[in-house]
Order: structure tokens, then sequence, then C-alpha cells
């Protein structure tokens, strides 16, 4: 006879009860019943690993780590597919946005994420002014990977941009400056005090 | 009689920015309609549907209520109008989770407090596809048409945030008829069997993820063209912005042969009430609509059959 076989993990429910106290929709998560409508609705499916459907219950298998390190949370396009489908009215997109986004704060979303990347330009990029600048959000998309890939990927896409630029749809003096909120001094004591609650709510974010 | 509206035209609808012409033929959509638009004074953006890492909740929902805090400080009593769709699922749905979330709507409320605002939460907030069929009607809506769209096809790609989760009242979300009806309207041949009225066209994945949002753009686009669509109709910015913008790269990429116009339901309706090429941002297209310029050109037809 060999060893004993490695004892199992105990069971514990730690983790549920952290996404319920800390991820945004996190409550709703027990209510799911693995019915896998929401992981064929999704038009990433083909893309991702871990279906909501999944995720939900690695939630409750306590699989922590796997939950906040996936990149599946960061498929999501937005459709609200499953929402509407889901015969438990969960609100998934919302929890998935949740998750992905209490990965980010606890530091243990992936590395080299574009999508997560692309939520962070953006926030900061539409918080700055109020207003989203769109010239500076798509060279600053342009150039995320150095300088040498954002000549190469502006000039795939030069057809693109100097199609936008004719059709006067997109402005190279938003470089200098583009729309912009008046009260820009309000929107940021707005969002700082909006960060402080949700500090005091989630915790203070890792790193 | 004039009908008033806090308007909330969001990001894209800037001067200059990727959904000007979608701006510039609702303006003149609307002075047919008699409907005033008085912009949101100092609107902010809704966070769109990429934010959310960077926002966390709070922040998030603060920023959208304070929109609707400046509406009912000085446009009161008027309902909110939104031409993104983006933008009006964010303000419908922080207005939704704030009744029914207390702590929420109390941090919400402190946050707003530090620029001096408050939030009432009673503003009713609409898409402009709303007020055309709720507060107009589709029979409304046809009467001004001094010149019919007749003899093309539209695919009505009705795409996914006007259609989820909220929706248009009445209509089903596997299946909405509201954008076939609004080209019937005009006198134009919806494409009934168009199969990807529905699908999604990556939304902001078409920045972050470019090649599976194409994979759902080459789709849509394609069933268009299979089902003997001359063009596509959408009432959102970002599904017009991705599903044209990209036909290019998926041609240079994958060989296809795509130029198929991707227009917004608010051109259609501004050439059907007389309007320009100008008026109704024609020229504002990446891939020109030379037929719908045509008929923008055309001298207006007495009416028939009325």
């Amino acid at each position: 006879m060999s060893a004993a076989a490695p004892k199992p993990a105990p069971y514990g429910n730690d983790f549920l009860r952290e996404v319920e106290e800390r991820v945004e929709g996190g409550d709703w998560v027990r209510m799911c019943m693995q019915c896998g409508v929401c992981a064929g609705s999704c038009p990433l499916g083909p893309h991702w690993e871990h279906s909501p459907q999944k995720i939900f219950m690695m939630i409750r298998a306590g699989k922590r780590d796997e939950v906040l390190r996936s990149d599946s949370m960061w498929m999501c396009t937005s459709c609200y597919n499953c929402i509407v489908r889901c015969p438990r009215k969960l609100p998934i997109t919302t929890i998935i946005h949740g998750l992905a986004t209490y990965a980010h704060r606890q530091g243990l979303a992936p590395r080299v994420q574009p999508t997560r990347d692309f939520s962070l330009q953006f926030w900061g990029n539409s918080t700055r002014t109020g207003r989203v600048n769109e010239m500076k959000l798509t060279i600053g998309l342009y150039f995320r990977d150095g300088l040498v890939a954002g000549v190469k990927k502006g000039w795939s896409m030069r057809n693109a941009a100097l199609g936008l630029l004719r059709a006067k749809r997109l402005n190279p003096l938003e470089l200098l400056r583009g729309h912009e909120c008046e009260d820009k001094a309000g929107i940021q004591r707005i969002l700082a005090k909006a960060y402080e609650l949700e500090d005091a709510r989630r915790g203070k974010p890792v790193a | 009689m004039t009908k008033e509206y806090a308007f909330y035209p969001g990001c894209s609808s800037q001067l200059k920015a990727s959904a000007s012409n979608y701006l510039a033929s609702v303006d003149s959509m609307c002075r047919t309609l008699d409907i005033k638009l008085t912009p949101i004074p100092d609107w902010n953006c809704c966070g769109a549907s990429i934010s959310y890492a960077g926002s966390g909740e709070i922040a998030r929902h603060a920023l959208n209520a304070r929109n609707f805090a400046l509406a009912e400080k000085h446009l009161p009593g008027q309902d909110i109008v939104a031409t993104c769709a983006a933008c009006w699922l964010n303000a419908r749905e922080t207005q939704e989770r704030l009744a029914e979330d207390h702590v929420l709507m109390r941090d919400t409320r402190a946050a707003l407090k530090e620029a001096g605002l408050d939030y009432g939460g009673e503003t009713p907030v609409k898409h402009m596809v709303e007020v055309l069929i709720e507060d107009f009607g589709y029979d409304a809506l046809a009467a001004p048409v001094v010149k019919p769209i007749e003899g093309l096809r539209f695919a009505g790609y009705v795409g996914c945030q006007t259609n989820r989760p909220f929706g248009i009242a009445g209509e089903s979300f596997e299946n909405p008829l509201y954008l076939d009806r609004l080209v019937e309207t005009v006198g134009a041949e919806p494409v009934a069997e168009y199969d990807q009225k529905v699908a999604c066209c990556g939304g902001a994945l078409a920045f972050s993820e470019p090649e599976k949002s194409q994979m759902q753009i080459r789709a849509i686009v394609e069933s268009a063209y299979d089902h003997g669509a001359d063009m596509i109709v959408t009432p959102c910015p970002l599904c017009q912005a991705n599903v044209e913008i990209y036909q290019e790269e998926i041609n240079r990429r994958q060989g296809t042969k795509f130029a198929m116009p991707v227009v917004y339901y608010s051109q259609l309706m501004t050439i059907a009430y007389g309007g320009d090429a100008k008026d109704a941002g024609l020229d504002g297209q990446m891939i020109r609509a030379p037929r719908l310029e045509e008929i923008a050109a055309a001298p207006a037809s007495p009416r028939r059959g009325i």
C-alpha cells in the first residue's frame, strides 16, 4: 500500500462570502442553478476558458485564485444576452464586470490583459475632463505596446483613420485640447469621495 | 406643439467626434418633428460599457447621477433623452440601481454633495427611439414624409444595448421589430430575414480584442449581403462605427470585398422629411451611401395615396 491519498481540501464557503460582500452583484451568485444558458448565449463563448456558469460554480467551490486570475471575465462585450436569457434573472453582466474589477483591485488579474488596459485607459481618459477625448484614446491604444508596435498598428489602420478624418469624425486637434466639462474640479471631488467610499466597502486596492 | 427634452448627447456625438453625423441627422429630424433638445448643462461621460475596472461601482453611478442632478436642477420637468445606446443604458441602470439599493443611494448622494449637487431620481430617461415611438408613434412619424425612400432594402441592425437589458417597451429581445417598422415608415423595405439583427459587434472589445470582434462584424455584414440588403441601418453609434470602420480591415485581412454602407435611422428620416445630404450627415459616412445621396438630391415628389 502506498501512502494515504492526500486529504481533500476542506469544503468552505469563505470565497463565496467574500464575493457576496465585496463584488458588485456578488450577492446573486448563489442564485445560479447551473443551467448553462449564459454559456450558450455569449458571443465570445469560443474564446474563453470559463463560462459565467463555471465561474459561479468555481466561486461556490472556493477556487479563489483560479477565478480571480481567470482571463474569462475580461472577454465580456457587455451585450447583455446572458442577462435577458437567465431564467433566474441574475445580472450576469454586472457580476462578471464586478469580478473582473475585484480581481484587478486584488492585483490578481492577468498582467497582460488588453481589455483591462482599455478599461483603465477609458476611465482615466473620460474622467480627466469629464468627457472622452477620442483622439487621445485611439493614440493611447495604438502605442500601448510601445512605439514600434504603435507605428505599425497606426500604419495598418491608416485608411480607417484617414477615412474618419475625411468624414470629420476624428479631430487631431483633440491632442492639444478636446471636449471638456466646465466643472472639472467638482467632478474630481465627486470621484475622490466615491473612491473613498468604495475602498471602505470593498477594501483598498492591492498594489 | 413643441416637445421639449433635456438632451444627453454623449461624447461620441460632439463636434468632430465619431458619431457627429448621427447628431447632425438627429438635429434635422427633430426640427421637422418640432422637438426641442436642450443639452444638459455640463453633462459628463457615462463611462460607457468598459469603465468598470477603473471606476468601481460608486464612482460610475455617481457620475451618471451627476447628469440627472444637472438636468433636474437646470431643466426641471423635462424627460431626459439620449441618442447613444450606452449613455441611455448607463443612465437607466444607475436610476434602477439607486432606486433599489439605499446604501448605494446614500453613497452616491454623498459623492454628489462634494460638487454641490443632489439626485432626485424621478426624471425618466429615454432613448431617442422611445421618444419617436412612444411620444409620437409611427403614424405621426410618417406624416411629414415628403420623399419616401423607395426601392432600397435595409438590414435593421438593432445590436445589443438599445435592445438589452432594457430594450424598447413591447419589443422582444430576440426579434425586436421597431427598427424594421421605422424603415417601413420612411417608405423603404426592411430585410425581415436578417439574422444578425441582435448580434453583438464586439462593442468596446473591437479595440482590445480586434480579431474576435471582427469575426462578429464579418457575420453582421455578410448576412446583410446574403439577404440582399442595400445598406445596414442602426440606432447605436458604436454599432455604426464598428461595423463601418472595420470593413476595410476585414477586407485587407480576409480578402472580402465589403463596402456596405451603415447608416442611422435618423438619417433615413431626415432624407424622407426632405432634408439634403448634409442635413442627414451623409457627408460623415466613411463608406458613402450614393443611393441615399441621390434620393436626398432629388426634388420631393408629391405624396401619393393620401
